[in-house]
């Protein structure tokens, strides 16, 4: 099932005077349960084409349906509501509430979803079993490492069910066995039959998917599909 | 509606948090706000002690009551035309009453400033009312002890006095002040009647707590030549629905004792105590408004503050805005989550303040009159409520309207 279409879509900025094209004629399909990676230089154009799948910004012109409807002339609370339903969002600096316990941070999209506070405490636990964070659910984000911190972003991107997880440069700030271990669970969880987009600059993170976009000038440089897939070896689910 | 349920939930536990993670700089902004509730509710409650005390003074003049006087108690007349006006004399009263048939009561009464002794007591500068055994009808006044002086020793002049509380509780502290001797001046006058509270400290020596009530015979005897003084003659209409009437003939009685032809103006003038409320009104507005300004300017004060710190707590979270946006909140949100915050802020110190200036009304009401009362609760927690809402609404449609992207990639 097809789930992202985009069709020529363009962005331009408008810095002072001047003009920048960040994406100039992208066009490209993802399917269900596709591992796909987006790569590129920096002012390639991949954060651009990051947020506009993430549905953060849209384009200026040009053609991009999620899920068969127009995602192009949606309004900002619409766009708010595709984000909390269908996208769950991995960032590089984890972006977890400080001050918040593991199990509070994962069921926040739930909040903005209006789901019952008791059945948000049941799913947001379940995610973070989940995500192998079963004895952490209490620790706030300074008492837990950095593998950790990301599961718990993880496990809150899992916990609304979305229809992609966009995971951006999300072993950035991991050393590369912490890093490795991430991978994994982004594996598994692929394997569940979750769909997921990957953007790194780093090839063999890249590798991990199925597919591969190239990103260059604004525009799409290969899309090529993973000849030799790396597969991880750590196990995913257990720190 | 259930969903907006949640979110307020939500949002009160948002700001709750927010509020706890910065304890003191939460607490310094409370302090602005306290500050200034404290002073606005106080400000009110003093405003209200005033209102009510005069009201209470004035009232115990009596609304149905009329005097006629020589003076003007509020005119725009020169002092002095009023000064060459002949006096009021017991010849007038006597032939007013004989004419006046309207009034349910007629008393004259003409006053002295005299200091009262009892043993080692004494009260300096008290107000001596001379008058008849119809004066007590012509007010409302009620007893403690005893009774007003009688006919009898009204016309025979007998040394016998009445005594307001505050008087009375100054020499007999005891409550035992029925038949003393006690000194006015240098002559001794047996007490026959002590009056319970009836008004008002701020109207001071008009206030007939702090006055002694004497025949009228033992004033003109003792202290001032009956030639001298002018005689004011208190007139108690029927009702108060019958006052205009009563005035209008008392008028035309006094212009007939004096023998006025219709080109002249009146030599007396009728006071009444509508002239009174409205010239303390006239004062009090002034107060009123002064006082609330004053204290509003601090509740700004602490508005400006709240207003300083949502706009660094936006500023400081805007990562976090950026978050609450990708996973989904809305503007809305957003808005909500920052008003809710500044409002529960101010209401903590809004409801800090109110505690405080109760406390300190009590506290003041040993020296001036204060008047607590629940309409002041509900303003101080609509004006700090009002002032969260205000001092938030800018800070809180910054967050709102930032772009996700921008917020997230901000350092």
């Amino acid at each position: 099932m097809n789930i992202i279409n985009i069709e020529h879509i363009a962005k331009v900025y408008q810095v002072g005077s001047e003009e920048v094209h960040a994406l100039r004629d992208v066009t490209l399909k993802i399917n269900q349960n596709e591992y796909v990676a987006i790569m590129g230089p920096s002012g390639s154009g991949k954060s651009t084409l990051m947020n506009m799948l993430g549905c953060l910004d849209t384009p200026t012109s040009g053609i991009y349906d999620f899920k068969n409807v127009s995602v192009s002339e949606m309004t900002d609370n619409e766009l708010a509501r595709i984000r909390n339903k269908e996208i769950g969002f991995v960032f590089q600096t984890f972006n977890l509430l400080a001050r918040s316990d593991a199990v509070h941070n994962v069921e926040l999209p739930l909040i903005y979803a209006g789901v019952t506070s008791s059945e948000r405490k049941e799913r947001a636990r379940q995610a973070l079993i989940d995500v192998g964070l079963g004895d952490r659910m209490h620790h706030k984000p300074n008492e837990l490492s950095g593998g950790q911190r990301q599961r718990v972003a993880i496990a809150r991107a899992l916990v609304t069910n979305p229809a992609i997880i966009l995971a951006d440069e999300p072993t950035g700030n991991l050393d590369s066995k912490t890093g490795e271990e991430i991978m994994a669970l982004f594996h598994e969880i692929h394997e569940r039959g979750n769909t997921i987009i990957l953007v790194t600059h780093e090839e063999y993170i890249a590798e991990h998917a199925l597919r591969i976009i190239r990103l260059k000038d604004g525009l799409i440089e290969k899309d090529e599909t993973v000849e030799k897939r790396y597969i991880p070896k750590a196990k995913a689910s257990f720190v | 509606m259930s969903s907006i349920l949640l979110e307020l939930n939500e949002g009160l536990a948002i700001a709750w948090r927010a509020i706890r993670a910065n304890k003191i700089r939460a607490a310094l902004t409370m302090l602005g706000i306290f500050i200034g509730v404290t002073a606005v509710v106080l400000m009110s409650t003093a405003i209200k002690g005033i209102d009510n005390s005069l009201q209470n003074g004035v009232s115990a003049l009596g609304s149905d009551v009329l005097y006629v006087d020589k003076w003007a108690w509020f005119s725009n007349d020169e002092w002095w035309r009023m000064r060459n006006r002949r006096n009021i004399d017991m010849e007038d009263f006597h032939r007013f009453k004989e004419l006046a048939k309207l009034p349910s009561a007629i008393a004259p009464v003409t006053n002295s400033v005299q200091t009262i002794k009892f043993a080692d007591r004494k009260v300096e500068n008290v107000f001596l009312n001379g008058s008849n055994s119809d004066y007590v009808k012509t007010t409302n006044f009620d007893f403690a002890l005893g009774r007003f002086y009688s006919e009898v020793e009204s016309n025979g002049s007998r040394n016998v006095v009445v005594l307001g509380s505050e008087i009375s509780i100054k020499l007999f502290p005891r409550g035992d002040a029925l038949d003393k001797i006690i000194k006015i001046g240098p002559v001794n006058f047996k007490v026959v009647g002590v009056l319970t509270e009836q008004g008002s400290t701020l109207l001071g020596a008009f206030n007939p707590d702090n006055q002694v009530f004497v025949p009228i015979g033992t004033i003109f005897k003792n202290f001032t030549s009956r030639h001298f003084g002018t005689v004011t003659i208190n007139v108690r209409a029927a009702s108060p629905e019958m006052l205009e009437e009563t005035k209008a003939e008392a008028e035309g009685v006094m212009r007939k004792i004096r023998g006025l032809s219709h080109s002249e103006p009146n030599d007396f003038t009728i006071n009444q105590q509508e002239g009174l409320t409205n010239f303390l009104d006239s004062i009090t507005i002034v107060i009123k408004i002064a006082g609330l300004f004053i204290t509003s300017l601090s509740l700004f004060v602490g508005a400006i503050g709240i207003m300083n710190i949502m706009f660094v707590s936006v500023k400081e979270r805007t990562r976090e805005i950026g978050l609450r946006k990708a996973i989904g909140a809305t503007r809305r949100t957003i808005l909500t989550q920052f008003l809710l915050e500044s409002s529960v802020i101010c209401l903590i110190g809004g409801i800090i303040g109110l505690i405080a200036a109760i406390l300190l009304s009590f506290m003041l009401n040993q020296f001036f009159p204060t008047s607590v009362q629940y309409d002041v609760v509900i303003l101080a927690i609509v004006i700090s409520l009002l002032t969260g809402i205000v001092s938030g609404l800018a800070p809180a449609y910054t967050a709102a309207k930032m772009d996700p992207v921008d917020a997230l990639r901000y350092e």
